[in-house]
């Protein structure tokens, strides 16, 4: 709709880094379909798209991890192939990845050593890291083992790595993923100054507000192809997500009626030490989900989530029968199979490998979870109508789109195979739900799918547990919200009440540590 | 050029038939070098080892005795290594469920005991094979440590212990002081099924023991559990599925049909307890568990083809003068076709010309 010059403003400037026509090609199936885009300097670019629409592969090829099938990168008017990252990094290219890729056991100047290719000294090197990090207000203390740090510190550590290559232009896949709210504010600030000293920024994301609030420019893909270069700021949420996902995205409808019943799980005084080195400990967990509420855990990834579910499940198990309470019956001590006798279902984070094995048919992924109490077994013996069975039905409730009847679980794409996940368990009608990080890595259509089906659920008087990283999830569904800080779960605040500014001061422990206001904000909810 | 290998997005079930085909056929082609290295005609070698057992019925009915205790030790093996849990050592358990099973034969020997004598030896037989596989399974679940290496070093006990037994105790006191025990009485020994040969009812046993492996893994929830705890070991854990006790059951299982194929073996062909019953049955076994493709019918098939490398290459020992580790070469051979071909099922090999490199050069 914009000519991408007239949105950034000043069409005489020649671009920092230029694709033309730039597309890749893996086997039939076309990841990147001729993209056009320019970054300039002095600019914060957005790359706007749902998963799977293509962002990372263009920001990779970008940086030299892969080769384009056709088309062409210019630097400053120049053509060039990037090889390898290395030459990109020589030009000024930067990059900071979503997922680390740090050494837990080394510390902060180590790990930064490995990243540069500089034959500067150790001591030169861990010099000018304090320095870099002090500059940028980016503090970090170059000795320290990289375990001991939070998720918001390890990220500064690939920032300052970036930086300390003087980037010209500076790559960042979806930054404000795992931070809280306050800290993504100062990653804004640290991003609006790299942008003022004239360096050009593409910053990954599908948060509307946030590119909003911090892009002058974006292109938006979708399937692979470019739909569309405008001034964010101009458009409004709703058409940016109208570009995003090609459609308008159905509202989630809200519980009509609220009534909550008795605690369907109580959780009391759970403790529990991690089974690797760097996990979390938890400290005395207690909790109540009545039926027919939804209550969500927000917190950063990495502050107890998966130990907190592992325990729930069964997977792994607290000292007492009494920690975990399902229905009334003490489950502290049962196994996940058990577990689920009582009526409990749980959906873990991790869609494959975890909740799937990935290798196995949808039905067998069906008799992972309904062994227990689905009645697919017969005196030893698969019922194995009862397992496709299981898939037909979550297929037709839950509109999982696949290739034939019974795939593998890996040939789904990410939203469909969370879509029979999350059906496989509700068709149960289970009477608690613990359900992690339901709608991560989802695209859209399926995320309001799962979030009406979980809403649904509760209706229906079951008990359902959020654990999401994901605030705006909780507040669309989350009848109240509690926040997991370094394994110690903070007294739940009445979701309406529970504002983005308290849930971020909680979720950086600010209550746990020291008596803030927002200790006695909820307090008063949960009295 | 350059080869890589690119992983593929599915798993190719062409290739994963196919796989062991190609594997036979580069073996064969390795093997006819071989031998016309070693100055023999390729072509006759290849036929005294693998066409001519399959001529005449006598060398029929021995490819059915050898492949019998194959096929029952890597079916056991197959539930192993389907759960990921590496038992070597089925040679061991095979000699211990012999000794075990022999125990009884040697006591009752000449005591007129009743028929009952060989139906106990088979369970004693199983049990003593399944008692030897607790070892490497305990010491895996409560130690931590590495089944591989404790399940293999036990065959060596083993085989010590088998060694002071025939020697010593059980040394049969008219065998002229050759290391073996006396002969076992009729009602030790595994009927004969056909008159004049050496084919016995142990090949029936097999053959059951493949349908109920078949029924096993396919359709029931055990079944299921022991591939997904070897395909993904955390939805393992996440179904309810402990693969501490899965350790304990596949090596139980293993242990008890090696065991039992030992003890078939010594109360069949053999006839007595003695040093060198197995000519490695327990080792070739994983080459027929893996060829076979870790299917029952599979291992069925290749228990059957690597028999008649046996035959093969006792013929070729006596009409052409090829040594018999010949055998043992071409059967590791295999091995390492039938994994490296294995790797094709995930991966697709592809050319990369060195143009992009050049490309890089000029910009």
């Amino acid at each position: 709709m914009l000519n991408p010059a007239s949105a950034h403003g000043s069409s005489a400037e020649t671009p920092l880094l230029q694709a033309i026509g730039i597309t890749k090609r893996y086997g039939t199936f076309l990841a990147n379909d001729s993209i056009d885009i320019e970054l300039y300097a002095g600019e914060i670019h957005a790359l706007l798209g749902e998963n799977g629409a293509g962002k990372s592969t263009l920001v990779k090829m970008m940086y030299g991890l892969i080769q384009p099938s056709a088309g062409e990168l210019r630097w400053m008017n120049r053509k060039v192939v990037l090889a390898g990252p290395s030459e990109a990094r020589a030009l000024g290219i930067g990059m900071v990845f979503q997922h680390f890729s740090l050494f837990d056991n080394l510390t902060v100047a180590e790990n930064v050593a490995l990243g540069l290719d500089g034959k500067e000294s150790f001591a030169a090197m861990s010099a000018r890291l304090a320095q870099v990090s002090n500059d940028y207000g980016l503090p970090l203390d170059p000795k320290r083992d990289v375990w001991r740090l939070s998720v918001g510190e390890r990220q500064r550590i690939e920032i300052v790595r970036a930086l300390m290559q003087n980037p010209k232009l500076l790559i960042l896949d979806e930054p404000t993923a795992v931070l809280t709210p306050q800290e993504a504010d100062q990653l804004f600030i640290v991003l609006e100054r790299l942008r003022s000293e004239g360096r050009g920024l593409l910053y990954i994301s599908h948060k509307l507000e946030e590119v909003k609030r911090l892009c002058g420019t974006a292109t938006i893909l979708r399937g692979g192809k470019k739909i569309s270069t405008c001034n964010p700021r101009a458009e409004t949420a709703a058409s940016l997500a109208r570009m995003m996902v090609g459609a308008d995205i159905g509202e989630v409808k809200a519980k009509t009626a609220r009534a909550t019943t008795v605690p369907r799980l109580v959780i009391k005084d759970l403790s529990l030490a991690p089974d690797d080195p760097h996990g979390t400990y938890l400290h005395t967990i207690s909790l109540e989900v009545k039926g027919g509420e939804i209550l969500g855990i927000a917190g950063v990834a990495g502050n107890g989530q998966d130990e907190f579910f592992a325990a729930l499940s069964g997977e792994r198990l607290s000292g007492a029968e009494g920690n975990v309470v399902i229905d009334g019956e003490a489950a502290g001590l049962m196994s996940v199979t058990q577990r689920r006798r009582l009526g409990a279902a749980f959906v873990p984070e991790e869609r494959l490998g975890h909740g799937t094995a990935p290798r196995m048919k949808l039905s067998e992924n069906a008799l992972l979870t309904g062994h227990a109490a689905s009645g697919m077994v017969n005196h030893g013996f698969i019922d194995r109508p009862a397992t496709l069975e299981t898939v037909d039905k979550t297929t037709k409730t839950f509109d999982v789109r696949k290739a034939k009847r019974d795939p593998e679980a890996v040939s789904l794409s990410g939203g469909n195979l969370q879509k029979f996940i999350v059906g496989r368990e509700i068709l149960r009608e289970p009477g608690v739900l613990v359900v992690s990080q339901p709608t991560w890595g989802v695209d859209a259509g399926a995320a309001a799918v799962i979030r009406q089906a979980l809403l649904d659920l509760s209706g229906r008087g079951t008990a359902v547990l959020v654990i999401s990283q994901d605030l705006d999830e909780l507040a669309e569904i989350a009848d109240r919200i509690a926040v997991m800080f370094h394994g110690r779960l903070s007294e739940p605040l009445v979701a309406a009440s529970a504002t983005r500014e308290k849930l971020g001061l909680l979720m950086g422990g600010s209550s746990v540590s020291q008596p803030e206001p927002t200790v006695e904000v909820s307090h008063a909810v949960g009295a | 050029m350059q080869l890589v290998l690119e992983r593929r997005a599915e798993r190719s079930t062409k290739i994963a038939i196919l796989s062991p085909l190609i594997a036979i056929v580069l073996t064969l082609v390795t093997m006819a070098i071989l031998f016309a290295i070693l100055g023999k005609n390729p072509i006759a070698a290849l036929n005294v080892y693998f066409v001519e057992p399959l001529t005449d019925s006598y060398s029929l009915m021995e490819i059915a005795v050898k492949a019998t205790p194959l096929v029952m030790i890597a079916i056991g093996l197959s539930f192993c290594y389907l759960a990921n849990v590496w038992n070597i050592g089925a040679e061991g358990q095979f000699i211990m469920g012999a000794v075990c099973g022999s125990w009884l034969a040697v006591v009752t020997n000449g005591t007129g005991a009743g028929p009952w004598v060989l139906p106990a030896m088979l369970v004693m037989g199983a049990l003593g094979g399944a008692l030897w596989a607790m070892i490497p399974a305990l010491c895996k679940v409560k130690f931590g440590a590495n089944e591989i290496l404790t399940s293999l070093m036990l065959v060596y006990v083993a085989d010590l212990i088998m060694d002071y037994l025939v020697r010593g105790p059980w040394r049969d006191p008219k065998g002229m002081n050759f290391p073996t025990t006396a002969t076992f009485d009729p009602v030790a020994n595994v009927p004969v099924l056909i008159e004049g040969s050496r084919l016995h009812a142990g090949a029936i046993v097999a053959l059951i023991v493949v349908m109920l492996a078949t029924v096993m893994l396919g359709r029931t929830i055990k079944g299921f559990e022991i591939r997904v705890v070897g395909a993904a070991p955390k939805a393992a854990r996440f179904a309810g599925f402990s693969s501490d006790r899965l350790v304990l059951f596949t090596f139980a299982v293993s242990g008890a049909l090696a065991g039992l194929a030992g003890i078939i073996e010594v109360a069949g062909p053999v006839g007595v307890l003695q040093p060198g019953i197995s000519p490695g049955y327990g080792f070739t076994a994983i080459i027929v568990a893996f060829l076979g493709r870790l299917n029952p019918v599979g291992i069925l098939i290749a228990g059957l083809f690597l028999a008649l490398t046996f035959i093969g290459g006792e013929g070729a020992q006596i009409s052409m003068k090829i040594p018999l580790d010949l055998t043992k070469v071409f059967q590791g051979i295999l091995l390492f076709y039938v994994l490296a071909c294995d790797s094709l099922i995930l991966y697709r090999i592809r050319l990369i010309s060195p143009f992009r490199k050049a490309a890089d050069g000029t910009a």
